[in-house]
């Protein structure tokens, strides 16, 4: 065995194709801050939701604790546990598809890159849905275009609101094609629920881009994001490449998505409870 | 189209090689009065037969070249050949007029239509001013007021996919490509009149789906369709973009593929050689797809065609749900 062994980079902006590589920065006692480097005690963290006591900034927050505290106490059921995904491509690049999604699924017990379900959020039951960023970089193939679908149809039969957090590199390239396809697929599924009269909040969590922001993600009624996260259609890299030059600071952050008008606010993971139940309160 | 500044192909050159030397024996025939009949008729004979073996198995980085050919056949060219009184409508409505995608109304056998569909230019000058065929959010915007335009009188759409992807600029990115291109995502799914998608070129990721949500999705036999560019797909997975070759076979990106994926509903033949080879002929097969299937939706009403185009896509994906 070696003596050290090499660490993936962190990237401010990762791709679709990163291995479960975030969650890590999360394990042992204590934690590091991405943004202020301060060393915190890791329960202190996650009794302020992730987001850092000292420099407020938002880390990465598992879509299962999201969920759990979010909603209302023991109100959430999960719905789709059982969908899988498939390799209908045969795909390989370093590593066969197929391969990367056992280790992938062994490494974090979950099925793909998505949880839904229906619970209640301050006493309204709402369908709703989470990506698992740290799944294949929350990238979106059949089953996770599957489960959003179904979050609006379900939200549809209910009659009640749908809300869907999105932390996304966009589709997932292993599934070629039928990864594309998950855009229109749940782009229908919302114009079809518009039919209820219920509210789609669609939550922009750290980060939204591609396939999944230039669908379901930007089609909410009501547009929320988490502060400073990365929301965009191309990745600040491409766009780099494209133009031969540095984007500014601050670009395609959620600050400046609000000053642009392309999202109604910005609202602190602490603030996201009451802001979400006003939200539905209002329209129901 | 096929004009003196095209580019040949690698895999086309030993064809079109012989094609010259046959056109100078010709040449010579008339004008030196000597009879190379035979020998004409020899090599024509050799070149049907290269042409054959070239393009009878191609490999799906040929057919992407193939895709992007600059004397392939553009949108403007199959309005041409294939409608009448063609009327260009500008604009969004909201900051500009992006060419990269082209609309109006036009006749097709006598009837009224919406035909729209990205734009590439064929040399510089034409490319700069059409981005290469890559919309910004106005373009897409356009695309959506045109297409709304239509359903309110009544009007099938019929559109043609050919673009590299959506423009990743900085421009772009401040007047919201995601939200342009989700937004028609969600006005196509229910249009109340006929649609009929045909990718004639590059079908490049969400920016050619912004425009190709169809109730009957087609496509030419050379063009491909994908989530991402074999050279992006390349650069990501395997960290070279040379290696464009073997993304492609992993992306199955042709039509055929996707046929075989039953992705989309029917691949219009090609002339040997490819669309640019001889346009008119491909215009002609893919008038009469269109005829078909435009005859194949015209009974169906409103509530039926948005009931059609929602199941054609709900039913795309592949999982076991246990």
């Amino acid at each position: 065995m070696a003596w050290f062994s090499k660490k993936k980079p962190v990237r401010s902006a990762p791709r679709a194709t990163a291995d479960a590589p975030a969650a890590s920065r999360m394990h042992g006692l204590w934690v590091k801050c991405e943004q202020c480097e301060e060393i915190i005690y890791r329960q202190e963290v996650e009794r302020n939701w992730n987001v850092c006591p000292h420099c407020q900034h938002h880390l990465p927050w598992p879509a299962r604790s999201r969920l759990e505290a979010l909603l209302d106490p023991g109100s959430f059921e999960e719905f789709d546990r059982g969908l899988e995904p498939q390799d209908p491509l045969g795909f390989t690049d370093s590593k066969k598809y197929k391969d990367r999604l056992k280790s992938t699924r062994k490494a974090l017990g979950e099925n793909d890159a998505f949880v839904a379900g229906v619970g209640r959020l301050e006493g309204h039951t709402v369908s709703l849905g989470c990506f698992l960023f740290e799944f294949m970089g929350g990238s979106m193939g059949s089953v996770v275009g599957e489960k959003i679908t179904r979050v609006f149809e379900r939200a549809h039969d209910l009659r009640c609101p749908a809300i869907v957090f999105s932390a996304s590199g966009g589709a997932r390239m292993q599934e070629g094609i039928f990864s594309l396809m998950q855009m229109a697929k749940t782009s229908a599924a919302i114009a079809r629920f518009r039919e209820v009269q219920k509210p789609y909040v669609s939550v922009l969590l750290n980060p939204t881009t591609g396939g999944v922001a230039a669908s379901f993600a930007w089609l909410g009624d009501v547009m929320l994001a988490e502060p400073k996260a990365l929301i965009g259609f191309a990745g600040p890299r491409v766009i780099e490449q494209t133009i031969r030059q540095k984007l500014p600071e601050g670009f395609q952050r959620s600050e400046f998505l609000l000053e642009h008008g392309m999202i109604d606010a910005i609202v602190p993971r602490r603030e996201l409870r009451t802001k979400l139940g006003q939200v539905v309160g209002l329209f129901s | 189209m096929a004009n003196g500044m095209s580019y040949a192909l690698e895999f086309e050159r030993p064809l079109l090689d012989l094609e010259q030397k046959i056109s100078e024996l010709k040449g010579l025939s008339t004008s030196s009065g000597s009879d190379f009949t035979a020998e004409i008729a020899r090599l024509e004979k050799k070149a049907k037969k290269l042409q054959g073996e070239i393009f009878s198995d191609l490999s799906r980085w040929q057919v992407v070249q193939l895709s992007r050919h600059n004397a392939r056949p553009y949108f403007l060219d199959y309005v041409g050949l294939l409608f009448t009184d063609f009327l260009e409508l500008c604009g969004d409505r909201h900051f500009g007029e992006d060419p990269s995608i082209v609309g109006g109304f036009a006749r097709f056998d006598g009837q009224s239509v919406l035909v729209m569909g990205h734009q590439k230019g064929r040399n510089t000058k034409e490319n700069m001013a059409r981005n290469f065929g890559m919309p910004r959010p106005e373009g897409y915007r356009k695309a959506r007021r045109l297409m709304e335009l239509a359903e309110r009188f009544g009007l099938p759409i019929l559109t043609f996919v050919d673009t590299p992807g959506a423009y990743p600029g900085l421009g772009a990115e401040e007047r919201g490509q995601a939200e342009a291109i989700a937004v028609n995502l969600e006005v196509m799914s229910r249009l109340r009149v006929p649609v009929i998608s045909t990718v004639v070129g590059e079908g490049g990721s969400g920016g050619a789906l912004a425009i190709g949500v169809g109730n009957r999705v087609l496509m030419l036999e050379n063009s491909i369709y994908s989530v991402i560019s074999p050279e992006g797909c390349a650069s990501i997975l395997y960290r070279d973009a040379t290696k464009s070759d073997k993304a492609a076979d992993a992306l199955k990106l042709t039509a055929k593929d996707l046929l075989g994926m039953k992705v989309i509903d029917e691949v219009i033949p090609e002339p040997p050689g490819g669309a640019h080879r001889d346009p008119v002929k491909t215009a002609e097969a893919l008038g009469r797809a269109l005829r078909k299937h435009l005859f194949a939706l015209r009974s169906l009403s409103g509530d039926d065609l948005v009931e059609d185009r929602y199941r054609k896509f709900r039913a795309l994906g592949v999982f076991t749900d246990s």
